[in-house]
C-alpha cells in the first residue's frame, strides 16, 4: 500500500473510533486545506452514510471572505451541517487583534469561544486536523487526547497509547480531542490534495492581492477594519497563503503557484516551516503549549 | 533544506529512539535532522536563540530542543512524552519516535515503540549498559520489535576508544542472545559532534561500518507485516438507509474477495461477502490495512466488536488468556482486580486471576510473584467477562495486544500482549460491583466461607477452631474467628442467655459473618447456637458461604471436661439456662461436617474440616 493510502486508512479508523465510542462528537471546522482534507476523510470513512457528527466552525469575524464563501458553498454542497459559534461578548466588547494583540484576541476569539461550544452543545470529543509536523508541541501530543472537566490539557499526565488502541472513555464533563491527521505532513496533505481532487479556498493559489508589509511579514489587506499606518498603501503583491486562519495573524509568501502542481513543488522545496506565517505561535517561547493547556485546539 | 523527490512510493520506515537518561536520544535525532539539512529556517531560528538563552553562549546549539517541545522538558533537558517527528530523505520516509529515558515515563516509551518497527537504542560509552538499556530491549522485544541499533553515543568522551566500544557491543550482543531480536547493528558516535550520524567520523577510522543515516535509508525490517488469515474487527454498522447493512472496519490480517466465505466471531455464524464498499470503488478484494465496509450476503447479528474472519482459521474466542503485561501506573497490581479490557473493538469486565512471575529486565528470567509494580513486566492470567474473538500476539499484533482501564478514572493502567488461552476449570462467577467480594477474595487468593462451628459448651469449638485457624494461616489464608464468648465482652455484651437473647446474639454474629465474607474472608464461627431454626436462619443471612460443622461431644463428656466450671455450677443451680443442663441443644440434622470428637483427637478434626474446605474448592488458588 502506498504512503498515502497507509495514511487515509489510519485517519479512517480513528474516525470509525470516535463515531462508534462518543455520544456526542462534533468536528471542528476551520476552512483551510487541513480541515478540507478532514473532511474528505470523513466522508469517506462513514460512506455510505454521511458523518454521524456536525461540523462546527468557530468564528472570530476576522477570517478572510474568501474563507466564509467557501464554508457556505461547502454546507449547501454537501448537506452537512455546520455549526457557527462566536465569542459574542467579546466581539461586543470590540476584541480585536488590532487594538488587544494577538495573545488576547486567541484566547477570547478562539480558546474561550471553543470552550462556550463545547460547553453549549454539550460535545464529548472534537475532531481536529492538527497534524504532528506542524509543531512541537503538537509532536507530543496523543491521536485520542483527554481533556479535563475544564477543557485543559495535562502534557505531563497524557494516557499512554499503544498500537491503533485508542482509550476513549471518559467521565461525565471530560472530553476528548481527537486528530486523525496526527502523522500526515504539509507534504502528504498536499500530495492527497492533488490525488483526491479535494477543493480548497482559492487563497492557498497565489495571485495578486493587497497587501502589506510589517515586520518582514506580508498581510493582506482583506476588509476596511485593517488599519493601515500613517503613510501605508496596500500594494498588489503576487502571494499565497500556506496556512490560513485570521487574516491580521496569517502572513502571506511570494508565490507564483498558481495550481496544485506548483503548489506541491513549492512545499518540496520550502525552507520555512508553514507556521511561519503563523504570528500567534510567537507570542512567547511555548506558546502553543500554554494555549493548548488553556484550551486551544 | 535538502530537495526530496515526489515518489509517494518510497517505503517507510517508523523507528524509535530508546535507552537510559542522558544518553543523548534527543540530541540524536537533532543532529540527524540537522546534518541532513532537515530543519526548517525558522525552526533553527528558534532553537538558536532558545539554546543560547539557555547555555548563554553565542555559539552554542542544542539540538535537543528541536525534539524536546514540551516547556517542561525544555526547562529540566530531559525527555517526559514521546515525539514524533517526520523526514524524508530520496530513499525513504521516516517516522521517528523520540521516547522518554526515565523509568517513571517508560509508558511514554512504550507508547513510541507500539507502532515502531526497528529499535535505535543509545548507550553512553562512558557508562555503558544500564538498567534502562536492558528495560527497553525487553519492552522492544516483546512488543515484537526485530530489529535494533546500538547506538553507542558520546565516543567523543572517552578517547574515541575503540575497546570501550567493542566491549559494550559484545556485552549486549550476550545479553540480546535471550530476546527475540533478529539483527543488531552497533554504530559507535558522538550524537554532540555528528562523528557517524550522518557523515563518517574522521575520528574512528577502526570503524569500517555504516553511517547512522545510511543505515537507516537501507536497513530492510522485512515484512513485520505478516499477512496471517484474515481479518476485520466490525468497528462501525453503516445503516444509512433500510437497503444498506455494512461492517466497517479495517483489515488487521490477511485478505478477503467477494464471495468468499467468511465465519463472524465470537458467535460462530458464517455468511458470504457480497460486495467491499469504499467511497468511489467497490473494490473485489480487501487487503491488511485497508479500511473498508463489508456487505454480506445475508442478515446476521453483527456488531462492534464482533470479527469477520476466515473459516478456515478463525479466531479464538474463550474468556481466560495468559499474557504479557507492562505494568503502567503508581499502584501495584494484585490479582483479583477488576479492569476494563479493551481488544480490538471490544471493551469488557475483566479481571487479572493470577500473576505468575515477573521478568528481571537485566536478565530476562522470570521471578515468581504476586504483584507487579510500576513499570514491571509480568506474566498475568486476565478472565474476560464474555467471549471475545483474539490471536496470540505474535501471531497477529492488532487481535493480540490489549489495554487495561482503569474502571472508576479511565486511565489505561497497563498493556498486555496474549501469549496463549488458558482453558477454563471452573465457572467464575460474575458481580457487576466495582470491586465485589470475589475481586476481594481472590486478592488474598482465596473463596470466602463460614465456618459454623456448634455444639455444646466444652464440646471442644474454640480449641478446635484456633487449630483450622492455625492450618489456615500457614496456607497464607486471611481469616478470622467470631468466638461466642469473645463476642459477648463486646459486640453483645447487651444481652443476657434468655432465648430471645440468644437468637439477637446469633443474628448479629450471623451478619458480621456475611460482612466479612464480603470482605473476603475465611470466617471461623466459634458459638453453642442450640436451635436448629436459628442456625438455618444464620444460613439463610450468610447464603452459600455457610458450612454448618457439628462438634460432636456427648453432653457426659463435656461435664466431665467442664473446663470453665460452667456445668458445675448449672448443676449447683447457680446458673440458669445452660445449654444441656436446663436449656435444649438441638443437634444439626444435615451438618455439611459431622466432627466426633470422641473418635478423632483435636488436631485431627481440625485437619478433617480443613480437607473438607480443600476438597470442595474452598482453598485452591486462582
Amino acid at each position: 500500500m502506498d504512503h498515502l493510502s497507509n495514511l487515509e486508512a489510519e485517519s479512517i479508523q480513528i474516525f470509525r473510533e470516535v463515531a462508534a465510542t462518543f455520544e456526542r462528537p462534533v468536528m471542528m471546522y476551520s476552512i483551510g486545506k487541513d480541515s478540507s482534507v478532514l473532511l474528505h476523510l470523513a466522508r469517506k470513512a462513514f460512506y455510505p452514510s454521511i458523518p454521524p457528527f456536525p461540523l462546527l466552525h468557530i468564528d472570530t469575524s476576522w477570517k478572510f471572505r474568501e474563507m466564509i464563501a467557501f464554508r457556505d458553498q461547502i454546507e449547501k454542497s454537501l448537506g452537512i451541517r455546520v455549526l457557527i459559534h462566536r465569542n459574542e461578548e467579546a466581539l461586543s466588547q470590540g476584541i480585536s487583534v488590532f487594538t488587544h494583540g494577538s495573545a488576547v484576541h486567541t484566547d477570547q476569539l478562539k480558546t474561550v469561544a471553543l470552550r462556550q461550544a463545547l460547553d453549549k452543545f454539550n460535545f464529548d470529543c472534537a475532531i481536529g486536523g492538527a497534524r504532528r509536523d506542524e509543531e512541537r508541541s503538537r509532536a507530543k501530543e496523543r491521536i485520542m487526547s483527554f481533556r479535563s472537566q475544564h477543557h485543559r490539557w495535562d502534557p505531563k499526565r497524557q494516557r499512554p497509547e499503544l498500537w491503533h488502541l485508542y482509550n476513549t472513555r471518559i467521565n461525565p464533563g471530560e472530553s476528548v480531542r481527537a486528530f486523525p491527521m496526527s502523522n500526515w505532513t504539509e507534504l502528504d496533505i498536499w500530495q492527497y490534495i492533488r490525488r483526491e481532487n479535494i477543493p480548497v479556498v482559492s487563497l492557498y493559489y497565489a495571485k495578486e492581492r493587497p497587501t502589506v508589509e510589517r515586520d518582514g511579514q506580508i498581510l493582506m489587506v482583506d476588509d476596511d477594519r485593517f488599519p493601515l499606518n500613517p503613510g501605508e498603501k496596500p500594494v498588489m503583491r503576487m502571494v499565497r497563503f500556506r496556512t490560513l486562519g485570521c487574516y491580521p495573524l496569517t502572513a502571506a509568501v511570494e508565490s507564483d503557484a498558481a495550481t496544485i502542481d506548483d503548489i506541491v513543488q513549492e512545499t518540496l522545496s520550502a525552507r520555512t516551516s508553514e507556521r511561519a506565517g503563523r504570528l500567534i505561535d510567537y507570542d512567547k517561547p511555548g506558546s502553543m503549549e500554554q494555549k493548548k493547556i488553556e484550551g486551544y485546539f | 533544506m535538502q530537495q526530496v523527490t515526489l515518489d509517494t512510493k518510497r517505503s517507510l520506515l517508523r523507528f524509535l529512539t530508546c535507552g537510559s537518561v542522558d544518553d543523548g536520544k534527543s540530541t540524536l535525532i537533532g543532529r540527524l535532522l540537522y546534518d541532513a539539512q532537515l530543519i526548517f529556517e525558522d525552526q533553527l531560528r528558534g532553537i538558536t536563540i532558545e539554546s543560547q538563552r539557555k547555555l548563554g553562549d553565542e555559539a552554542a546549539l542544542d539540538l535537543s530542543l528541536l525534539v524536546d517541545g514540551l516547556q517542561a522538558e525544555r526547562e529540566q533537558g530531559i525527555t517526559i512524552d514521546v515525539a514524533y517527528r517526520f523526514f524524508s530523505t530520496a530513499k525513504r520516509r521516516f517516522i521517528v519516535a523520540d521516547t522518554p529515558g526515565h523509568e517513571q515515563y517508560t509508558r511514554n516509551m512504550a507508547t513510541g515503540a507500539s507502532t515502531a518497527d526497528l529499535a535505535v537504542l543509545l548507550v553512553d560509552a562512558r557508562k555503558g549498559l544500564l538498567v534502562q538499556t536492558h528495560r527497553h530491549s525487553c519492552i522492544a522485544s516483546l512488543l515484537g520489535i526485530r530489529h535494533v541499533v546500538l547506538a553507542v553515543n558520546k565516543m567523543d568522551l572517552v578517547g574515541y576508544d575503540e575497546k570501550v566500544f567493542r566491549t559494550i557491543e559484545a556485552q549486549y550482543r550476550e545479553f540480546a542472545k535471550q530476546l527475540n531480536f533478529t539483527s543488531i547493528t552497533a554504530i559507535p558516535m558522538s550524537a554532540l559532534l555528528g562523528d557517524n550520524v550522518f557523515k563518517h567520523s574522521n575520528n574512528m577510522s577502526w570503524y569500517q561500518g555504516l553511517t547512522f543515516m545510511t543505515f537507516l535509508e537501507d536497513v530492510d525490517v522485512g515484512d513485520t507485516k505478516i499477512d496471517g488469515p484474515f481479518r476485520m474487527p466490525v468497528q462501525w454498522v453503516n445503516r444509512p438507509h433500510q437497503d444498506f447493512r455494512g461492517f466497517s472496519g479495517t483489515v488487521v490480517g490477511g485478505s478477503v474477495r467477494v464471495g468468499d466465505s467468511v465465519s463472524i466471531q465470537p458467535t460462530g455464524t458464517t455468511a458470504v461477502v457480497q460486495q467491499i464498499v469504499q467511497f468511489d470503488v467497490s473494490p473485489d478484494v480487501a487487503k491488511k490495512g485497508d479500511a473498508v465496509t463489508i456487505v454480506l450476503d445475508r442478515e446476521v447479528d453483527v456488531s462492534r466488536g464482533n470479527v469477520i474472519c476466515s473459516v478456515a482459521h478463525p479466531t479464538s474466542n474463550v474468556e481466560r488468556f495468559e499474557a504479557h503485561l507492562l505494568w503502567m501506573t503508581e499502584l501495584p497490581v494484585q490479582p483479583g482486580r477488576q479492569f476494563l479490557c479493551k481488544l480490538g473493538t471490544v471493551t469488557v469486565p475483566a479481571v487479572i486471576t493470577r500473576i505468575t512471575s515477573k521478568i528481571d529486565v537485566n536478565t530476562f528470567t522470570q521471578i515468581p510473584t504476586d504483584r507487579l509494580e510500576m513499570n514491571e513486566i509480568g506474566v498475568v492470567v486476565v478472565q474476560l467477562e464474555t467471549k471475545v474473538a483474539h490471536d496470540i500476539y505474535d501471531n497477529n499484533r492488532d487481535m493480540g495486544g490489549f489495554i487495561l482501564i482503569d474502571r472508576t478514572t479511565n486511565d489505561t493502567l497497563a498493556a498486555g500482549m496474549i501469549l496463549r488461552d488458558v482453558v477454563q476449570v471452573q465457572n467464575i462467577t460474575w458481580h457487576h460491583m466495582d470491586i465485589d467480594k470475589s475481586a476481594r477474595a481472590n486478592l488474598k487468593g482465596q473463596k470466602p466461607a463460614v465456618l459454623w462451628l456448634t455444639g455444646l459448651s466444652g464440646s471442644g469449638k474454640s480449641t478446635i477452631a484456633n487449630l483450622i485457624e492455625r492450618a489456615l494461616w500457614s496456607e497464607g489464608k486471611h481469616t478470622y474467628i467470631l468466638d461466642g464468648d469473645n463476642i459477648r465482652h463486646g459486640l453483645s455484651s447487651d444481652l443476657g442467655f434468655k432465648a430471645e437473647d440468644r437468637i439477637e446474639n446469633i443474628r448479629r454474629v450471623s451478619e458480621v459473618s456475611r460482612l466479612m465474607t464480603d470482605a473476603g474472608m475465611l470466617i471461623i464461627v466459634s458459638l453453642i447456637s442450640p436451635y436448629q431454626s436459628e442456625r438455618e436462619r444464620a444460613r439463610r443471612t450468610i447464603g452459600d458461604e455457610f458450612i454448618e460443622v457439628y462438634i460432636d461431644t456427648p453432653l457426659e463428656e463435656c461435664e466431665r471436661r467442664d473446663p470453665k466450671g460452667l456445668y458445675k455450677r448449672a448443676r449447683a443451680g447457680e446458673i440458669r439456662g445452660m445449654t444441656g443442663v436446663d436449656s435444649p441443644y438441638e443437634p444439626p440434622t444435615l451438618p455439611e461436617i459431622h466432627v466426633k470428637t470422641m473418635e478423632n483427637t483435636p488436631e485431627k478434626s481440625a485437619m478433617l474440616i480443613v480437607a473438607w474446605l480443600r476438597s470442595n474448592g474452598f482453598l485452591q488458588n486462582h
